[in-house]
């Protein structure tokens, strides 16, 4: 049964279970919001998407909100925007000021909010966190706890996305800190480097460390492709900059894996740009590899080869190429070179 | 799979036996870890304590080799506690009689003396997977990489059968297929015994069908397997060999003899990204593109056919391999074409990897609905038998191929080589989270390297103690077949008397010690089971 509710004067359908945040979005009414995000389990902590309605009492936060027949909400009442103001202001008040540097400016949530509301950075007197930054000595998570508005979408994404249980809150009031289990460093709490906290991290306190200072959003073009490792099949966006792979980043419209990755598909693409990579053809004279063009290449292999036509001849293809390449290795092997022995690692 | 992961999320149990899930499938991981958490039970099965032990509903240490006689075990608790699906049974199987023969000797007693696990265990995983339903199964080169590795196959086939757990919603036998297109290499017919979409070569049709698309005669006989173009190249059968982004060097069972084959080749080409210990015994090496570097698809272990997308040029002269494989074959149908004229080298004039994909598409029954431009964004599960087929998320829901569901008897069989006095440890090799395969691309991951720098050897605190062994000690670990040292992982991850090594690390080369030993069938080698003597060093 679709349940009626009126936002901003519009009426609409939602359906059962959804919340109003959820059903404003769905008919493209735009609330802003930190700590909801469409993948986890919502907690309405960060109060950005207070909404007004009719019959109930003061503000109250979209993303919990269940839909009711008959409801009428307002998204932008002048009371509505004030409270965001101030929600923004306060989340400023123990913020750095260093958006130019920081590796998260362009895709923060909280400065595209804080633009959003025109909220300007005071130089507030009173107390400030000031945590060591880049603490933890992990080789992919850069962490900046000053960044940290304590939407707990690390928290979450650690336990309902990656399974996992690193992080928690620790304290109580402003000592509220985000901790690795008991306090600890991440890999002590068993943190398998998989870089969903920092995919799912609003704002600049969790961020990719290889791909440091390297590019903003903005700077990349991204280029959707099949992860190269297990069988799993994780698509994710390459981030492209000057010609070459900068990062990569996990996209919720992935069919097989949404943001989820492991640690090998976010992070294990520095082999690609590595000065090890072979770049020219080489071919053994005298027990030594000497470099040779292309041609030169290709004519030695077609000759050699061309003199152990049939069952002197076997081919291993490999189960990293791609499909349209290993069908060519086949048929390669059976029509030119008339053998049917061409094989992979498929038992390895 | 039989099953797409998405359904993960409609399983009541998962049966997972033979597959570190959260390490190797890591993704596939995270969903059980999911399913888990909104209360699915979970049995695991292995010989070690793998990540997924902690978060089991039930967890069962086997012997390693074992497989079997657990398997049938379990059907001899479901049928005497009446627990099958009569109805499947009865309306999509055959041999059911026959084989409940095999079955009934495997009583509780006799699988919990051959497989070491406590009869109240077996119980256990008997009721939660046939009663806890829908169930799936899932495994992993646990499970193959045995002597008896396609029996252990059809063992986990007859439990699925027994209990009607195959063909529905969160009811399969999903296979976790290793590397990212090893699904899809054996679906383009990259066997020696199969074309693509796994028509044979030894069948007259299919083999006519292809000698009318590639416009010649093919051989009939079919070719090799990669263990026996080994043997062949150190025979000297074998003279020439092309090898692709592959590194037999570390990667094969018993490489001292995998690199005196290679050495004995009168010809070997290799196609790589770097300079691996395969690459090195190469008379010429083709500097390969990755696959950040080129277009095509890869197939996973759901079947899904998806998108590679060129994102950055080649890397310095690099090529693809299938602009390279197209290049030698204009070069040798060229030098043929002085004594058969009916091969024509401008037929690999291929431009694109997609006009490739259309010709797969046309030659291949399960992929001949795909086109680039319907598997863009989420791909497509095969069969996908033509263009407007939505693709095939659960497979066998109606009926199965050969008709109806055959139960095989399979008797249990020791591995090919125990322990015994010499040499009184059982190895098991496997792999890592942070590293694959011979480390190739993840040996030049400073960061993956960091988390994982070493191989460390997996021995019991008892055995340890025994050996007077500390964690981080140095071993030797030896076979019959060579020696390797390593540091010490002393954990309870491992049973009594079995050591775990991967094959991560040139400098602690475990295929120097596994055993070439195949399964007849499959013709996979035993590397889960071999016999092995450790010392402190």
């Amino acid at each position: 049964m679709p349940i009626n509710l009126t936002i901003n004067g519009n009426t609409i359908q939602a359906r059962e279970g959804e919340t109003v945040l959820q059903a404003a979005r769905a008919n493209g009414v735009h609330i802003p919001t930190l700590c909801y995000h469409a993948d986890l389990s919502p907690v309405g902590a960060c109060r950005l998407c207070v909404v007004e309605v009719e019959k109930m009492r003061g503000l109250i936060a979209a993303c919990t909100l269940p839909v009711a027949e008959g409801m009428v909400v307002q998204t932008h009442t002048p009371k509505i925007v004030e409270e965001r103001k101030f929600v923004l202001e306060m989340l400023l008040t123990d913020h750095p000021n260093d958006c130019m540097i920081c590796e998260a400016d362009g895709g923060c949530e909280l400065q595209d909010a804080v633009y959003e509301y025109q909220v300007a950075w005071s130089d507030h007197k009173g107390k400030r966190h000031s945590y060591p930054v880049g603490a933890d000595q992990n080789p992919f998570v850069f962490t900046d706890f000053n960044k940290c508005i304590l939407c707990t979408r690390c928290v979450r994404a650690c336990a309902e996305i990656q399974g996992r249980n690193v992080w928690g809150v620790a304290n109580r009031g402003f000592n509220d800190k985000i901790v690795a289990g008991a306090d600890v460093s991440m890999l002590e709490a068993g943190c398998e480097q998989c870089g969903a906290c920092a995919a799912y991290c609003p704002t600049g306190s969790l961020t990719d460390k290889p791909s440091r200072g390297k590019g903003r959003a903005h700077q990349f073009s991204k280029v959707r492709t099949t992860c190269v490792y297990c069988g799993v099949g994780c698509n994710f966006d390459f981030n492209v900059r000057d010609g070459k792979i900068v990062k990569v980043t996990s996209a919720r419209d992935a069919y097989v894996n949404g943001m989820a990755l492991c640690v090998k598909g976010r992070y294990g693409y520095e082999f690609i740009h590595h000065p090890d990579r072979l770049t020219k053809p080489l071919i053994k004279k005298d027990g030594k590899f000497v470099e040779s063009s292309w041609d030169e290449a290709l004519d030695l292999v077609a000759e050699k080869l061309a003199q152990h036509r049939g069952d002197e001849f076997a081919f291993l293809a490999s189960a990293k190429a791609t499909n349209e390449e290993n069908y060519l290795f086949q048929k390669f092997t059976r029509a030119v070179m008339g053998t049917n022995s061409v094989d992979h690692c498929a038992r390895l | 799979m039989t099953n797409n992961i998405a359904d993960i999320d409609n399983c009541q149990t998962l049966f997972v036996i033979g597959s570190n899930t959260t390490e190797q499938h890591p993704v596939i991981g995270t969903r059980m870890r999911r399913a888990v958490r909104r209360g699915a039970k979970l049995i695991l099965a292995d010989p070690r304590a793998v990540d997924l032990a902690s978060i089991a509903t039930l967890y069962v240490r086997q012997r390693p080799g074992t497989d079997i006689a657990l398997l049938n075990g379990m059907a001899h608790i479901i049928l005497k506690e009446g627990l099958e699906d009569k109805e499947f049974v009865a309306q999509r199987t055959e041999g059911f009689d026959e084989w409940r023969k095999v079955i009934e000797t495997y009583t509780p007693a006799r699988v919990s003396e051959i497989t070491g696990i406590a009869v109240d265990d077996l119980f256990t995983a008997a009721r939660l997977y046939a009663g806890n339903k829908p169930s799936t199964i899932f495994y992993a080169m646990g499970i193959t990489q045995h002597t008896v590795g396609h029996n252990n196959v059809l063992t986990i086939a007859n439990l699925a059968l027994l209990t009607g757990n195959i063909g529905k919603p969160g009811a399969g036998v999903d296979p976790l297929r290793g590397q990212n297109n090893v699904q899809g290499s054996c679906d383009v017919g990259a066997l020696p015994a199969f074309y693509t979409g796994y028509q044979r070569v030894a069948d007259e049709a299919a083999r006519a069908k292809f000698e009318n698309a590639w416009g010649t005669k093919l051989p009939s006989k079919p070719g090799l397997v990669v263990g026996e173009m080994m043997r062949a190249a150190r025979d000297g059968t074998v003279k020439a060999m092309w090898i692709v982004g592959e590194n037999v060097a570390m990667s094969d069972p018993d490489s001292k003899h995998v690199v005196e084959a290679m050495n004995k080749l009168d010809f070997l080409v290799v196609s790589e990204l770097f300079m691996t210990e395969t690459a090195q015994l190469a008379d010429v090496v083709l500097p390969a593109a990755s696959f950040a570097e080129k277009d095509g698809t890869f197939s996973n272990t759901e079947r899904r056919v998806q998108r590679v997308r060129k994102a950055i040029e080649p890397i310095g002269e690099c090529r693809t391999d299938w602009q390279a494989v197209c290049e030698v074959a204009k070069r040798v149908s060229g030098f043929k074409l002085q004594v058969e004229s009916n091969l024509k080298p401008e037929t690999w004039n291929y431009e694109a990897a997609e006009q490739i994909m259309q010709e797969i598409a046309s030659v291949t029954p399960s992929y001949a609905g795909i086109t680039y431009a319907r598997i863009d964004k989420k791909g497509l599960q095969w069969p996908i038998p033509t263009k407007d087929h939505p693709g095939t998320p659960i497979l066998h829901t109606e009926k199965f191929t050969r008709g109806k569901g055959l139960f095989s008897p399979v008797e249990h069989q020791e591995p090919a080589e125990n322990p015994d006095a010499q040499f009184p440890f059982t190895l098991t090799t496997g792999r890592i989270l942070q590293h694959y395969h011979t480390r190739s691309l993840t040996g030049r991951v400073a960061g993956l390297d960091q988390l994982a720098p070493e191989e460390r050897v997996e021995l019991h605190p008892d055995d340890a103690a025994r050996l007077g062994v500390n964690d981080g000690d140095w071993l030797r670990v030896s076979s019959r077949r060579g020696q390797v040292e390593a540091r010490a992982w002393v954990t309870d991850r491992v049973g009594h008397g079995v050591v775990f090594m991967t094959f991560h690390y040139a400098d602690a080369l475990t295929n120097a010690l596994t055993n070439t030993a195949v399964d007849p069938v499959a013709k996979i080698p035993e590397l889960k089971v071999c016999a092995v003597k450790v010392e402190k060093k």
